[in-house]
């Protein structure tokens, strides 16, 4: 590696910003606050197993969801024509340009006890139902803020589907559930791996959604980060040692989902 | 009967995705505090809005911030990207292995990574971390849109460009910049967009004095709740929406151009 | 004649030497002016008088009488405040912590002594609060407001004799109607005093009793908030919340049907008072600061605008008659004599609650625990038997050619 490469700035920033930082996550995760080797920390973290299985299950949930709802809207954009195409993608865009807490903020209106949805219900005499400050109010925020992320990489692989593939199947026989399941759904798999990778890591890392929408009761492993190092319980160790736990869950989950796609090197990115 | 079927469809996850922000913008509109009920028409919510010095400051930081972060990210990751290039096999591997992290890295962990650095070194949160954390969660990002395009490129076209006579640096930026610039720019939008829009990286790294957008929308959400908020997406909407729009009917002309270029070669 | 003259001569030098003595004020303000100078102030939310609804903003007067900027953040527990402190890289200049944050604050010396030359106006805190417990020798605060805590209750769901006891909270007819405190003191606090503990037990046992009533209480929460208690109880969502005095004065302008409880088995009584941060860059600007909050006027209508009881005796003289008489802004002695107010626990009991109220707030009241463990296993299966089925496949092609 010559000092002459230009990539050489860049490289030097990558060590001290990125693997630097990592480092010290790792030791803060096993020292205590005198700087001794402990791992008292990470087994601490167990205590809270069943934060870390709720996250991941509302992530998995939330990501499901997304996939269904996403799957045939991205394949109709796909096929429609170029400048509706255009259009549409760039309705499907907007919401992901607004800021995050201010859709989240928004759904808050929508989902209180006099909130606009319960008021709709109440027209038609339905009772008010309890909708925020449940779990399921957190994986709709979790929905709501991260599917544009699983359309377009489904979309953006969908195109490169030749409409005549699809053709030519029907030619020779297929009906529709066939086209769809030998035919659309394995040429996609690359866009769904990716979709899945784009929603489910910040899904199972928010804290802002679970805060805001889930009442500050139903606690996800970023919210009980986030009370590590600038909330209640200032213990930086501890937080450490949960986002070592959270990477390693997130490389497991990584890992298998790669085993599902061995074809592809490199994700695709929008 | 197919086509009814998915349009219905797609107009209830249009619905879903826009009515909150629909909502929002009706009641920024509302005379009173409530957020449910709507009592008279004003715009006075707008008008305390320009008065609001935190959030007024809070957009410039972030537009500061952005604005440096994805200039210099688009740099230094251009620059990456060719060195990368470059690199044989197992250095290329490794070092695009770690470009992944701060990607594929939940945003709260390296939040907090980058914390825990900055005080480990010593230095005070404020504009300077900031605009460290943005540039180091974006640089990867323009080096992925870059990547691709240098390979895309035929790399004979700068050897043919130094067989003529250039020397290696005005070939570089004769040939090769115009070949990755769609990537590059690419690069930089996705850069400038993820710096606007940060909100966990920012909430960690942020001082007193240099309080982004978002994370002044965070606070106002955590307190007595005024319809500013609401105005305040207002106005986000419709600007994200005029640039969306102005983009695509730059997109528009540039393919009517091209269309009818092709058409002149045909004739 | 001797006295007439007495008199004018003392009159005249009682007006000549007034404008003398508010001169010298002024001066004081004045001595920073085109510096460029800029403090960091850290104060809970909703807790100084901001230019809202036609009140005074204080800290847009305080730049323009002194010159000085003010970068006005807020917390939202003194939990947090603590955090944000420790972890260093933000440089406060004045924080208001509560009574017995600060008393952790100087026991870890992370708080500057003040210098009262630059505080004239400290003069005119009552008696009552100076030299408090938290700080014996008053060398590091000047306090602020002080308040009870109680329950805000929306009359037309809950009946006045029920809401006179903590249990209250703790009844299942009002499933998820009931607000929570968000930060562990106050929440425990609660749960101590509905078991007849001191708020500053270091007993484990009582702690632990008091922890599993929390938890006991999560399925009837609805939330567990601090300011986003203001709309929540404005727009009817909750029936019953514990929160302080002052803030349910002002939801009551918004809401008419709210009132509020002392709850007989005691509550808490707290001081905010006003303080510099070790390292603050810009002290004698912050003492200027914190004595221009104690100036009659601003403190008068800090406390009108936020409701809660100032320290401030002239502050005080010139509140309406109502504001002085209402039992909610400054509760009889009887009711004072029943509030406790908190302490600083030592370091193990300290260390003790933190942890108990991460798992309340973390223990969910929704089970899905076995759901993914067979999740997991189930794909790790079925990348396994892909990847097998894969190989089998392959082998299978090759062989045929």
């Amino acid at each position: 590696m010559k000092a002459k490469s230009p990539a050489f700035p860049y490289l030097v920033w990558m060590a001290v910003f990125i693997i630097v930082p990592l480092g010290l996550v790792v030791y803060f995760a096993v020292t205590t606050e005198t700087g001794e080797f402990t791992l008292d920390n990470i087994t601490h973290v167990s205590q809270y197993v069943s934060v870390i299985i709720s996250s991941i299950w509302l992530a998995a949930l939330a990501t499901v969801i997304c996939l269904v709802v996403s799957y045939p809207i991205s394949f109709v954009i796909s096929r429609a024509g170029f400048s509706r195409q255009k259009t549409m993608l760039m309705l499907v865009m907007l919401p992901m340009w607004m800021n995050f807490l201010l859709r989240t903020y928004a759904w808050m209106t929508l989902l209180e006890n006099n909130g606009l949805i319960n008021k709709f219900f109440g027209l038609f005499g339905i009772g008010p139902f309890d909708m925020i400050n449940t779990q399921g109010a957190v994986v709709l925020g979790m929905v709501y803020n991260y599917l544009p992320f699983m359309i377009l990489p489904l979309y953006s692989v969908m195109t490169k589907i030749d409409g005549k593939v699809i053709e030519a199947a029907q030619d020779l026989g297929a009906n529709t559930f066939h086209v769809f399941s030998k035919v659309v759904l394995p040429l996609s798999v690359p866009g769904i791996s990716t979709g899945i990778t784009m929603v489910f890591v910040p899904a199972v890392s928010t804290f802002i959604i679970s805060r805001m929408l889930g009442g500050g009761g139903n606690l996800l492993i970023g919210d009980l980060i986030e009370l590590q190092f600038l909330g209640g319980s200032y213990n930086p160790h501890l937080g450490a040692a949960m986002s070592l736990v959270l990477m390693v869950i997130i490389l497991l989950c990584m890992s298998i989902m790669n085993s599902f796609d061995s074809e592809q090197e490199e994700a695709m990115i929008l | 009967m197919k086509k009814a079927a998915s349009r219905i469809y797609m107009l209830l996850v249009f619905l879903f995705l826009y009515a909150p922000i629909i909502v929002m913008m009706v009641f920024s509109f509302n005379e009173s505090k409530s957020r449910t009920v709507f009592t008279g028409f004003t715009l006075d919510w707008y008008y305390k809005l320009f008065q609001n010095d935190v959030i007024i400051s809070a957009l410039g930081n972030t537009m500061l911030v952005a604005v440096i972060a994805s200039i210099a990210s688009t740099v230094i990751g251009t620059a990456a990207a060719i060195g990368i290039f470059a690199m044989n096999k197992r250095l290329r591997s490794f070092v695009l292995n770690v470009t992944y992290i701060p990607i594929l890295n939940p945003e709260i962990v390296t939040g907090v990574s980058l914390m825990l650095l900055f005080g480990f070194i010593g230095l005070n949160l404020g504009l300077t971390t900031l605009v460290l954390a943005h540039i180091t969660f974006c640089v990867p990002y323009v080096i992925l849109n870059v990547m691709p395009k240098l390979r895309q490129m035929n790399i004979s076209l700068y050897e043919a460009a130094q067989d003529l006579g250039c020397s290696p640096v005005r070939a570089f930026f004769k040939v090769v910049i115009p070949e990755i610039m769609p990537g590059i720019i690419t690069g930089f939008l996705m850069a400038f967009t993820y710096s606007l829009d940060d909100f966990v990286v920012s909430y960690f790294t942020t001082g007193a004095t240099s309080q982004t957008l978002p994370i002044a929308i965070y606070s106002m959400t955590r307190r007595k709740v005024s319809p500013q908020i609401n105005a305040l997406s207002t106005l986000i909407f419709i600007a994200v929406l005029l640039i969306l729009l102005l983009m695509n009917i730059r997109d528009a002309r540039a393919y009517k151009r091209a269309s009818q270029n092709k058409k002149g070669d045909s004739l | 004649m001797k006295k007439l003259l007495s008199c004018i001569l003392t009159g005249v030098l009682a007006f000549g030497i007034l404008p003398i003595f508010s001169y010298a004020a002024e001066a004081d303000y004045s001595r920073f002016e085109g510096q460029g100078i800029s403090l960091n102030v850290y104060n809970w939310g909703e807790y100084i008088s901001n230019g809202e609804d036609d009140s005074l903003d204080v800290n847009a007067e305080f730049e323009e009488r002194t010159g000085i900027k003010v970068n006005y953040t807020n917390f939202a527990s003194n939990e947090e405040l603590y955090a944000k402190l420790k972890s260093g890289g933000t440089s406060y200049d004045v924080i208001i912590p509560s009574d017995y944050m600060i008393a952790k604050l100087i026991a870890e010396d992370m708080l500057e002594k003040l210098n009262f030359e630059n505080i004239p106006n400290f003069e005119y805190i009552d008696e009552r609060f100076k030299n408090p417990e938290y700080d014996p020798a008053n060398e590091y605060s000047v306090p602020y407001m002080w308040g009870v805590v109680g329950i805000i209750y929306n009359t037309s769901l809950v009946d006045e004799e029920e809401a006179q006891s903590w249990d209250i909270l703790w009844d299942s007819r009002y499933i998820k109607d009931i607000l929570m405190f968000s930060n562990s003191r106050d929440a425990f606090g609660i749960a101590l005093k509905r078991l007849g503990y001191s708020f500053n037990t270091t007993d484990p046992e009582q702690l632990n009793e008091a922890a599993d009533s929390l938890k006991e209480q999560k399925a009837l929460v609805q939330a567990y908030v601090m300011d986003e208690i203001f709309d929540k109880m404005t727009g009817g969502e909750a029936a019953l919340a514990p929160y302080y005095a002052g803030d349910f004065l002002t939801m009551s302008e918004d809401n008419p049907d709210l009132a509020f409880a002392i709850p007989k088995e005691g509550t808490n009584r707290f001081v905010d008072a006003v303080c510099i941060p070790k390292g603050s860059k810009q002290k004698e600007a912050a003492e200027t600061y914190i004595n221009f909050l104690c100036e009659t006027e601003i403190a008068l209508a800090n406390c009108e605008y936020i409701g809660y009881s100032t320290p401030h005796a002239m502050a005080y003289e010139k509140l309406d008659e109502e504001t002085r008489n209402n039992l909610v802004a400054y509760p009889g002695d009887e009711v004072l004599a029943n509030t406790e107010t908190f302490v600083n626990l030592p370091d193990e009991a300290s260390e003790l609650v933190k942890n108990l109220w991460t798992q309340v707030i973390s223990t969910n009241t929704g089970d899905n625990k076995w759901a993914v463990p067979v999740l997991l296993l189930l794909a790790i299966a079925a990348s396994v038997a892909i990847n097998l089925w894969r190989r089998h496949k392959k082998k299978r092609d090759e062989a045929l050619y």
